[in-house]
């Protein structure tokens, strides 16, 4: 049997003040005795989204509530292949198809339900889609209804539901996230306020992080 | 009606109306501190905290919270677990909170009113002789509603939770007795109001002779013993939520968990009004002990009303600033708020202005005004102090983590006893130093 090797960890000594324990404790409460007075003052202002009247602008390749996108004259894009039902892990979407009068399009949907209660999200259905018609761009993080049966939601519904940069002009003030550099240097303590570097990447640089998962098209 | 009746209906009305305001006042102080505790913990955590419950237009920053959260905890239905001790379990709430509600009354409010017919007025509801005691004895008797609470529940996070919180309140409760003893030492008394008359002198002329002047150590001990004893961070071990999902009341709801979450504040505030009265001078005014403050009242009135009417154009400023910060932001009523607020207070401003006018234009009713406003000023002065002490609290609950376990009882008993001790040994020999008791 190999001896056991013992590593040995300095820790670190309290120093006197330390050990009393009062020191560090006003320590800690000037800091948070700042944030208090920099919140009651208002200089740290708008960290914080006033929902329901502010909204965020989701960056780019958030997977929010699913649309149908349409051809130029308004009809539904999708020609009932059934690829998303098939490959969605959730089993959440459900097509009926019908014919089409054009016969070089051959198929589109009767019924085009997505249960939102069962999606999970993970976007494979706009990757599958051979045709562009379901994207998951409407920037919609919030879904809400009073009953089960309007959560699953159909053809018409989905159809008219926008993406998110065409109505965060109109619908929702321009809010998004925070302007984190700017707001980190108004401040009087910044190591305390700067965000971490993680959030800062994904707001200067969304497509980076997502692009992975991000449909590729254009 | 003859008017030796007619006294003695006058002092049963007074009676009455102390005991009236020393039960409400505590309990109108807790939905304060609650939404002192909502707003100050948000701001120190960089949120809004609450503004969004309105009745029509008036939100208050919040305030309307308060109303709703009261009638969602009367409204709610009192489950009573099966398995339970229902004495016992129903037993603990009342036990706590009148408890806490109980030591109140021993706290002077103000000094000794005396009225122009020769009656006094003591701003004390309990006369005793006991004092400080009382604080002590009715104190240690919130273990058992803890560990009834505990006990009574049959679970085993409500029990782990009482033994805890019991553990926690008897330990802290040696050195808490023992810091004061310093102090009835310098005082010699035990006598709530006479401790606060003592605290109106000033220590080599310019300092306010008060308690954490001349005993420092004790008030360092006496604070930190009465966060343990009103089991609030950093030493809510009891309701260790990551441990013991929230302690003694875990099997508690609706308004049982209720009676419980009111006494913790009201023994918050009976916390702040012992400190106060202890070590920060009670209903002592710097520099104005009470035959100034009937002397002065006259021009202390108008002093008083002009800074009130100052700090209602202040607000009335800084809403106007909201106003014009968030204007437009609902698009209905709401936006107006400040205005409105604005408005009335400007309003208030103006009739505070009006008072000091009509007060210099008939002069002040010295006789009975004299004694009534310094007994106004001096309430207004200790709850002021309460509700400082109060902030404190709660600036210190979203500051520190809470204790382990093992460090709590190394606290309590091989620093904090040993120091409360050692004061006790230095006021001793301080006092035989400078000669006598009164020195």
């Amino acid at each position: 049997m190999k001896p056991v090797k013992i590593k040995k960890v300095q820790r670190e000594e309290l120093n006197f003040w330390e050990k009393t324990y009062l020191v560090p404790i006003f320590q800690g409460m000037s800091v948070t005795a700042k944030h208090f007075v920099a919140n009651l003052t208002g200089s740290i202002d708008k960290v914080n989204v006033d929902y329901p009247e502010e909204q965020k602008v989701m960056p780019k390749g958030y997977r929010g509530k699913h649309r149908l996108t349409q051809r130029d004259d308004g009809t539904v894009k999708c020609v009932a292949c059934m690829m998303c039902a098939t490959v969605c892990p959730a089993n959440c979407i459900h097509i009926e198809a019908e014919e089409h009068e054009n016969p070089e399009i051959e198929k589109r949907p009767k019924i085009f339900d997505i249960d939102l209660l069962r999606c999970v999200y993970c976007g494979y259905c706009v990757e599958a889609c051979p045709c562009d018609a379901i994207r998951m761009d409407s920037g919609i993080y919030t879904i809400f209804a009073p009953k089960r049966e309007d959560f699953v939601i159909h053809k018409d519904q989905l159809l008219q539901i926008k993406p998110q940069s065409e109505f965060a002009a109109d619908a929702r003030p321009k809010q998004g996230m925070p302007a984190l550099p700017g707001h980190s240097a108004g401040t009087s303590s910044p190591q305390i306020f700067s965000p971490p570097a993680r959030a800062e990447n994904r707001d200067t640089e969304p497509m980076k992080q997502d692009s992975s998962l991000a449909p590729s098209k254009d | 009606m003859n008017p030796d009746t007619l006294n003695a209906v006058l002092d049963i009305g007074i009676v009455l109306a102390k005991v009236l305001f020393f039960i409400l006042f505590p309990l109108s102080l807790v939905p304060l501190l609650v939404w002192l505790e909502r707003k100050v913990s948000a701001l120190i955590q960089d949120r809004p905290g609450p503004n969004r419950a309105a009745i029509g237009f008036v939100r208050l920053g919040g305030l309307i919270h308060l109303i709703g959260d009261t009638f969602k905890m009367l409204s709610k239905e009192q489950l009573i677990p099966r398995n339970v001790h229902l004495f016992h379990y129903l037993a603990a709430p009342v036990i706590i909170a009148g408890v806490a509600l109980i030591i109140l009354p021993v706290v002077p409010f103000a000094d000794v009113i005396h009225l122009p017919g020769g009656k006094e007025i003591s701003m004390q509801a309990l006369h005793l002789d006991a004092g400080i005691l009382w604080y002590f004895a009715m104190t240690s008797l919130m273990v058992y509603g803890v560990v009834l609470a505990g006990w009574a529940s049959n679970n085993k996070y409500a029990l782990l939770g009482g033994v805890r919180s019991s553990a926690q309140l008897i330990s802290y409760e040696l050195p808490l007795g023992l810091s004061v003893i310093g102090l009835i030492m310098t005082f010699g008394t035990v006598h709530l109001n006479d401790m606060v008359i003592a605290q109106g002198d000033l220590l080599f002329g310019f300092l306010p002779k008060w308690g954490i002047f001349i005993q420092p150590l004790a008030a360092i001990v006496f604070i930190v013993c009465a966060f343990a004893e009103t089991n609030r961070a950093p030493f809510d071990l009891a309701e260790g939520e990551s441990e013991l999902v929230a302690g003694f009341h875990v099997e508690y709801g609706g308004m049982l968990f209720g009676t419980f979450f009111m006494a913790e504040y009201v023994a918050m505030v009976v916390a702040s009004a012992m400190i106060a009265t202890l070590f920060f001078g009670g209903w002592q005014i710097p520099y104005l002990p009470t035959e100034r403050l009937i002397a002065l009242a006259p021009v202390l009135s108008q002093v008083a009303l002009a800074g009130a009417a100052v700090v209602m154009l202040g607000l009335a400023f800084l809403s106007y600033r909201f106003y014009a910060k968030y204007n437009g932001k609902f698009k209905d009523i709401r936006d107006k708020e400040g205005l409105i607020y604005c408005v009335l207070l400007i309003l208030a401003a103006g009739g505070a202005f009006a008072t000091m006018g009509a007060l210099a234009m008939f002069g002040f009713p010295q006789e009975w005004g004299g004694p009534l406003f310094a007994a106004l000023a001096q309430m207004g002065a200790f709850i002021g102090k309460i509700l400082a002490i109060c902030i404190f609290f709660i600036w210190v609950r979203w500051t520190l983590p809470r204790f382990r376990y093992d460090q709590l009882m190394f606290l309590g008993w091989k620093s904090l006893l040993p120091i409360a001790l050692a004061n006790i040994f230095l006021t001793g020999v301080m006092i035989f130093l400078t000669g006598g008791l009164k020195g």
